[in-house]
């Protein structure tokens, strides 16, 4: 299923889309799927299961620090398409986040075949862009799998273009030059570089930049399709990693407070 | 051919415009696995370099300074008693007398000339054992740039004397706590520096690795090795060597003294890989040899990775080899078969250290003493034979490893275990 059921969705009810992420496997293997659904109960539109892996250059302390874990309690490939299962369950389109090497390793055509037999709607690649996913592109399109490549505020016109012509289901905008995290304020890159997509592409737009709260939802959500939130999701199951029903909790308020944000599109 | 005509050169072992060695798709190697965020400062580098390279006023720049402050081109060294114990003419190539004590220096001048070419006022950059950490340093300091420096916190408590020649060379060191806290998490902390810092900041790559340019900018700045041993070689005995040989940890130096003979089609070339306690141990670093190909840093290239792809830790006696990754072109020289590669244990390599210090009065750095033990090998398969080794660096860092090692340091009891 592509995420695109969801992006039509929100537009029918003019607001944009709540993402959330999660790494697989943190704090466990059922206290992940558990966290994931919960999400998705409480208001998460789209999520996304991120594939812990040993040098995550892309993301920052947070996400970081999850993946270890879920790395040191021996999460596996496998587990990720079994969380998918899991998730995708629930009827939400569910992706997968994951650098490229553990994709290669699985083999590609095989990853493809099994991330949709779990009911997995596609890949989101934050080391890998089209120039170089030849093999990605071929196995997504034969079997209809989203393929979310990046953007970013460096990025060229003419690389968006390229870019977003790769794209299915959805174009991700990394709006802040760095690393994941949780930020205090959004950031004013993100602006023009949604409206320097949207001029390449009729492609949703989501942005990723940090969401901590709905008001910095509602922030983003006035310009963009689809509000990108992964830090402040995993810091909650952090910050409660003692009491998992307080953490349960605590997760079901923030998401509630992040689709409140994408609804008031401030 | 002119120094410059020389720099410029490219063999079909040289990486096409992308960065893939070998015809690109299935076999190819190197190539640019990156986030988008970087794609742009890539671009601009690779950009800045190719107008370098056509820029006659940049290579004099250069060549000055490597001459002048680094000090090449370091000696080819006959070494007749280290010969006549393995039964081959070996030839030392004298890195290790460069400043700074190793052939890095040569690849820091370059990537800090191009720095300030580009307008940037900072440089950044990754290391292990400190060696990379104290060039980047050091080249900062004498073109005036500010320098942080991120290194592992194993590393950090393993080198404390290095950590405190950057910082009195005025680099800031970062001590990387994340993953492994080591080399490869200290190169994941730089470049997410990098990607929020590309407008003021350049990424000094330690090694002829990662993602497209780093491999090709590298090499043509540390290639000097191998063009000055080449045209050393013939006016020292009027023919090429047999066989050159190398240490191979990110491959570097290797690269840099393979380059000038990769189309010498009757020279063989060895590189030697950090076997650690034994390839059949998972004690190693040899990532060829054991490695399955993968992407790691930026390229496509053989890893120490297990069934999921994750990155395995590797080990060396010597932390300058110590790292489960390789640069994409020795993956294809070893694929294409036009250089192999083999590994070379911790035990080999001390003994070749002793060996060469008691024969010749040279104190090798543990990387290079792998080259050496590779070379006493090869010699015993070709006696009589012309192998031309590169002493990559020099080993005053390696002096406490040696101490444990050997036994020394009692007064008493001076001749050390490994020498006996």
């Amino acid at each position: 299923m592509s995420v695109s059921t969801a992006f039509d969705a929100a537009r029918a009810e003019d607001r944009a889309v709540l993402v959330g992420y999660l790494p697989s496997g943190f704090p466990d293997l059922p206290g992940g799927i558990d966290a994931l659904r919960c999400m998705v109960d409480h208001g998460c539109d789209v999520i996304e299961v991120g594939l812990p892996y040993s040098d995550p250059v892309m993301d920052g302390p947070t996400i970081q620090a999850a993946a270890q874990q879920a790395l040191e309690k021996g999460s596996r490939t496998t587990d990720v398409l079994r969380t998918v299962e899991a998730v995708a369950a629930t009827g939400a389109p569910t992706v997968v986040m994951t650098y490229w090497n553990p994709v290669e390793r699985y083999g590609v055509e095989r990853f493809a075949t099994d991330l949709a037999s779990a009911g997995g709607a596609g890949l989101i690649t934050p080391d890998l862009t089209p120039d170089f996913a030849p093999e990605w592109i071929a196995a997504a399109d034969e079997r209809d799998l989203d393929k979310v490549f990046l953007v970013a505020p460096s990025s060229t016109d003419e690389r968006i273009a390229m870019t977003t012509a790769a794209c299915r289901g959805f174009v991700y905008a990394t709006a802040v030059m760095g690393v994941t995290g949780a930020r205090t304020s959004t950031s004013d890159l993100a602006g023009p570089l949604v409206e320097r997509t949207r001029r390449a592409t009729d492609l949703p737009v989501g942005v990723g930049l940090g969401v901590s709260n709905g008001a910095q939802a509602a922030e983003v959500a006035a310009y963009a399709d689809a509000v990108i939130v992964g830090s402040a999701f995993v810091r909650v199951l952090l910050d409660h990693a003692d009491d998992p029903r307080a953490g349960r909790t605590a997760l079901a308020a923030l998401t509630e407070d992040l689709a409140e944000g994408v609804r008031a599109r401030a | 051919m002119s120094e410059l005509d020389e720099r410029v050169r490219t063999s079909a072992y040289e990486a096409d415009e992308h960065g893939w060695f070998g015809a690109a798709g299935d076999g190819a190697f190197g190539g640019r696995f990156m986030p988008e965020a970087l794609v742009a400062a890539l671009d601009e580098l690779d950009t800045a370099w190719q107008k370098s390279l056509a820029d006659p006023t940049f290579g004099a720049e250069l060549d000055r300074m490597v001459r002048d402050y680094a000090g090449a081109p370091s000696m080819l060294y006959d070494a007749t008693r280290l010969s006549e114990r393995a039964g081959a003419r070996i030839l030392l190539k004298r890195e290790d007398l460069l400043h700074t004590g190793a052939h890095k220096i040569r690849n820091v001048l370059g990537q800090a000339l191009l720095t300030k070419r580009m307008g940037k006022h900072r440089v950044i950059a990754e290391t292990g054992a400190g060696q990379h950490g104290v060039a980047s340093a050091t080249a900062a300091a004498y073109l005036g740039l500010d320098c942080t420096i991120y290194m592992g916190e194993v590393d950090t408590e393993r080198q404390a004397l290095n950590v405190a020649r950057m910082q009195l060379l005025g680099a800031e060191v970062i001590p990387v706590r994340s993953g492994s806290r080591t080399l490869k998490d200290a190169i994941n902390e730089a470049l997410r520096d990098w990607g929020s810092s590309v407008d003021h900041t350049a990424y000094l790559f330690g090694t002829a690795a990662g993602p497209h340019p780093f491999p090709s900018l590298v090499l043509s700045f540390v290639r000097g090795i191998g063009d000055e041993a080449r045209r050393q070689c013939l006016e020292l005995t009027g023919s090429l060597p047999d066989a050159v040989a190398a240490c191979v940890g990110g491959g570097s130096n290797a690269i840099g003294l393979f380059a000038a003979f990769l189309d010498d089609e009757d020279v063989a070339i060895h590189g030697y890989e950090p076997g650690g306690d034994g390839v059949d141990t998972p004690r190693h670093a040899a990532t060829i040899h054991a490695g399955e190909v993968g992407v790691l840093h930026g390229a496509r290239t053989y890893v120490l990775q297990d069934a999921d792809g994750q990155t395995v830790e590797s080990h060396s006696i010597s932390a300058g080899l110590d790292y489960p990754g390789v640069g994409p072109q020795h993956a294809y020289l070893s694929a294409s078969g036009r250089a192999s590669y083999a590994p070379v244990t911790d035990a080999e390599a001390m003994e070749a250290m002793a060996l060469l210090a008691r024969t010749e009065g040279i104190i090798p750095a543990i990387e290079s003493a792998h080259a050496v033990a590779g070379a006493l090998r090869l010699a015993q398969e070709r006696s009589g034979s012309t192998i031309l080794v590169n002493l990559s660096g020099r080993g005053d860092k390696d002096m406490g490893t040696a101490l444990t090692w050997f036994g020394l340091g009692s007064a008493d009891d001076t001749s050390g275990k490994g020498a006996q």
